[in-house]
C-alpha cells in the first residue's frame, strides 16, 4: 500500500484484525484489513457473504457483533481512534459524525414508533435544538429523500409505508446530523429492482448537495459500477483488491476479480456466451486455507501460494493487489527458498 | 428445442381470498389473473417481475400446487387441471429458491433425492436404488460419499445442487426453477446457471425460468414474460424483448437494471416508475399499470389493453404501443 496517500484521510483503518470466538473454534473474520476513505469520496466495498464486509464498516462506529473481539489494528476517523474509545464517547459519534443504513427497512425502523420520533431522535441527542426544531427539521429530511406530504409522513408508523419508502426514512435518519462518512450496508439488496437504482440515485444526489462520505457495501457489482470513485474487493477477511472503479472493471488483476466479473451476464451482449464461473466452494472461516485464502478455487495457483500469503503489489498509485502473479521478484525468491527447504527435507 | 408445446396454460387464474374489511364480506387477493402461454419442449421460458407480482404463484399453480381458481393447464396434450396429479409428478418437478428452507434437515441427502425414487417405485432393490442416487448426485457435481452426509453439511451452492438432483430423481421433461440463484454468491450463481443449461442439452428438459433478475433471465432464456401485478404485459424472444421492447413496464425494467459497467452504468438514462405497486386487493381499473406509466391517458382506466401480438412472436398489453419510445 502506498504510505503517503494514508495521511489525513477520513477514515484510516489499518492492519485490523477481528475473531469471533465461537463454540467451533476462531473465525478470522478480518485478517490483516488495511483501508482509507479520502473526505467526500465514495468506495465501494465488494464481497461474498462471510467476507468480512459488513464487519469491517461496522468497526467504524465501534460496533463488534458478538461474540467477536477486536485482536489488533487501529481504526481512525475524523482525527478519533475509534478502537480506544469508550461506550459513552462512541455514542457522542454515532448517528452524528458517522450514521449507517442497514440492508433491511423492513427490520431496522421500530415498529413502535412514529417515523418524525425516529428521526427526531438523532437531532435531540445530538444539537440543542427544541422539540419544534427538530420536527422542522425532519420535516425538511423526509423532503430531502423525495418523501411526498412530509406532515402527513411524520405522524406514519412504519408499517404503512413500501420498502422504498422506508429505506428513503432510513436515510433521511442516518443524515439527519449532517454526518462526515455514510455507511450503506447492502442498502438495496431488499428492494425490488425498479426501487433499487432510485434509492442510489437519491444517496448520490445527496453526496452531491451534502459533500459526506459513504462507503457502499454490497456483493452486486452492478451497484458499485454506476456509483464509486473506489472499490476494495474482499475475500475470507482480507482486502484482495483495491482501486478506482475504473481500474477494478477494466483492469483487474486478481484472479477473484476477473472471476466475479466473468460470472455475471451481461444482458447486452448479443451471443450466447458461456458464462465462466468460479469452481470450488466458498471458504469455511473455521479452517481456511493456509496462504493465499483463494488459492483452492484459483486457475493459476501455484505451490507458493498454498503456503504464503502475499504482500500487496502496487500496479499504480491507485490501485493494489495481493497476488504472487503479480510479485515476480518476490515470488522468485520466496520460490528458491522453498525449493531450498524441499531439498533440504529430502536429504 | 422442438416447436412442440409440453405446457399450455390457458387463462390461469389464482386468487387467494382473506378476510375483508368489513364482516361476512370476502376479498380476494387476485394473485395471477388471467395468464396464458405455452412452453415448447426443450425450451426455457423466463418469467420477471417485481415480487408480488405473481410470478412464483404461476409456477407452482401450473404443478398444481396451489388449486387454480380458473383456467386450463395442458401438458404434453392432455388437461391436467382436474386429474390426479401423481403420475404427472414423474414429468413435472420444482426447484425452490431457498436452498436452506426446502431440504428437510433430518434426512441425509441421499435419502432426499432417494425420496422420489421410493414414491414412483423407480428402482427395483437397495442397491439400483443407491447406484440411481450416486449417479443422479454426479450429475450435479456432487460425489458418492456426500450421499450420507445432512443437508447442514453442505454450502448454499451445494444444497441447491442437491435440490436439482432431488427434481432430476424422476427423470422429469419440465422443471420450475424458481428463483433457483438468488439466495447464491455470486461467484457461486453462474455455477448453478451453467448446470441447468448443461442438464437442459443432456436431457432436453423444459424450464419455466422465474427470476427478478432480468440479466439471467436473459441469458438463459429462449423466451422472456414479464409479469405486472398478476397479469403478463409482454412476452417475446429474448432478444427481441431486450432490444425492442414496446411495452412501457418493460422499459422501466431494462431502465432499472444495474449493470456492472461502468461506462454503461454512467451513460444509462433511467425511466423512473412514479409511486409504488398498487395492492393486489384493490387493483386499478382499466391497465393496472396506469398509476405509475408515463403514457396512461383516459382509456387506459377505462378499458383494459388485450395482450395482443404486434410483431411476431412478440405479444403486448398496452393501450399506447405505438406512442412508446
Amino acid at each position: 500500500m502506498n504510505e503517503n496517500l494514508v495521511n489525513d484521510n477520513l477514515v484510516n483503518i489499518q492492519n485490523l484484525r477481528l475473531s469471533f470466538f465461537t463454540p467451533a473454534g476462531e473465525v478470522k473474520a478480518l485478517n490483516d484489513v488495511s483501508l482509507f476513505v479520502r473526505e467526500g469520496e465514495v468506495l465501494g466495498i465488494v464481497g461474498e457473504s462471510g467476507s468480512g464486509k459488513s464487519v469491517t464498516a461496522y468497526t467504524l462506529m465501534g460496533l463488534v457483533p458478538r461474540p467477536g473481539r477486536l485482536i489488533g489494528g487501529e481504526v481512525a476517523f475524523n482525527g478519533h481512534a475509534i478502537h480506544l474509545m469508550t461506550e459513552r464517547e462512541l455514542r457522542k459519534i454515532r448517528g452524528n459524525e458517522v450514521s449507517i443504513i442497514f440492508q433491511d427497512p423492513m427490520t431496522s425502523l421500530n415498529p413502535l414508533y412514529t417515523i418524525g420520533n425516529q428521526i427526531m431522535e438523532g437531532i435531540l441527542l445530538h444539537t440543542n435544538k427544541n422539540g419544534k426544531e427538530a420536527k422542522e427539521r425532519a420535516r425538511e429530511l423526509l423532503q430531502l429523500v423525495g418523501i411526498n406530504e412530509p406532515e402527513k409522513r411524520l405522524k406514519q408508523y412504519p408499517h404503512e409505508l413500501s420498502g422504498g419508502m422506508r429505506q428513503r426514512v432510513m436515510i433521511a435518519i442516518a443524515l439527519a446530523c449532517e454526518p462526515k462518512l455514510l455507511i450503506a450496508d447492502e442498502p438495496t439488496t431488499a428492494l425490488d429492482v425498479t426501487i433499487q437504482a432510485q434509492i442510489l440515485e437519491l444517496m448520490m444526489d445527496l453526496k452531491k448537495k451534502l459533500g459526506m462520505a459513504i462507503i457502499l457495501i454490497t456483493h452486486d457489482l452492478g451497484v458499485v459500477a454506476g456509483t464509486c470513485d473506489r472499490i476494495a474487493v474482499m475475500y475470507a477477511g482480507k482486502v484482495i483488491e483495491c482501486g478506482t472503479t475504473d481500474e477494478i472493471f477494466y483492469s483487474p488483476s486478481h484472479e477473484y476479480t476477473k472471476g466475479l466479473l466473468q460470472s455475471v451476464p451481461n444482458i447486452y451482449e448479443r451471443e450466447h456466451k458461456k458464462l465462466v464461473p468460479i469452481e470450488g466452494q466458498p471458504v469455511d472461516m473455521l479452517n481456511p486455507p493456509v496462504g493465499c485464502p483463494f488459492a483452492p478455487r484459483c486457475r493459476s495457483c501455484m505451490k507458493i501460494c498454498l503456503s504464503k500469503m502475499p504482500a500487496y503489489t502496487n500496479i499504480s498509485d491507485t490501485h493494489y493487489s495481493a497476488c504472487w502473479l503479480l510479485d515476480k521478484a518476490k515470488f522468485e525468491k520466496e520460490k528458491a527458498m522453498l525449493d531450498a527447504k524441499g531439498e533440504a527435507g529430502n536429504e | 428445442m422442438s416447436n412442440k408445446k409440453l405446457v399450455e396454460v390457458y387463462n390461469l387464474k389464482q386468487y387467494f381470498p382473506v378476510s375483508g374489511g368489513k364482516l361476512f364480506q370476502k376479498k380476494f387477493v387476485k394473485a395471477v389473473d388471467d395468464v396464458s402461454f405455452y412452453i415448447n419442449k426443450g425450451e426455457t421460458l423466463g418469467l420477471v417481475g417485481e415480487s408480488g407480482c405473481g410470478k412464483t404463484t404461476t409456477g407452482r399453480s401450473i404443478l398444481r400446487l396451489h388449486e387454480p381458481t380458473a383456467g386450463r393447464i395442458i401438458y404434453d396434450g392432455t388437461d391436467i387441471t382436474r386429474v390426479n396429479m401423481l403420475p404427472y409428478r414423474r414429468k413435472m418437478q420444482i426447484v425452490f429458491q431457498d436452498p436452506y428452507a426446502s431440504l428437510d434437515p433430518r434426512m441425509t441427502v441421499g435419502d432426499i433425492v432417494g425420496e422420489a425414487i421410493d414414491i414412483h417405485k423407480l428402482a427395483a432393490n437397495k442397491n439400483e436404488r443407491r447406484e440411481r442416487i450416486i449417479e443422479l448426485l454426479s450429475l450435479v457435481g456432487l460425489n458418492s460419499e456426500h450421499a450420507n452426509r445432512y443437508p447442514h453439511e453442505f454450502s448454499g451452492g451445494q444444497r441447491q445442487r442437491v435440490g436439482i438432483a432431488r427434481a432430476l430423481a424422476v427423470n422429469p421433461e419440465f422443471i420450475v426453477c424458481d428463483e433457483p440463484i438468488s439466495a447464491l454468491d455470486v461467484s457461486i450463481q453462474a455455477q448453478v446457471v451453467n448446470m441447468f443449461e448443461e442438464l437442459q442439452e443432456k436431457m432436453g428438459l423444459a424450464y419455466l425460468f422465474i427470476s427478478h433478475n432480468l440479466s439471467v433471465v436473459k441469458h438463459i432464456s429462449n423466451r422472456i414474460g414479464v409479469m405486472y401485478l398478476g397479469k403478463m404485459v409482454e412476452m417475446a424472444e429474448s432478444e427481441e424483448l431486450t432490444f425492442h421492447s414496446v411495452h412501457p413496464y418493460t422499459r422501466s425494467l431494462i431502465s432499472a437494471l444495474l449493470v456492472a459497467d461502468p461506462v454503461v452504468a454512467r451513460n444509462t438514462n433511467r425511466i423512473f416508475l412514479e409511486g409504488d405497486v398498487p395492492s393486489p386487493l384493490n387493483p386499478p381499473s382499466g391497465c393496472r399499470f396506469r398509476t405509475r406509466c408515463p403514457y396512461a391517458t383516459e382509456v387506459c382506466a377505462a378499458e383494459e389493453p388485450e395482450f395482443k401480438e404486434v410483431s411476431p412472436g412478440h405479444f403486448a398489453a398496452c393501450h399506447h404501443i405505438d406512442k412508446v419510445q
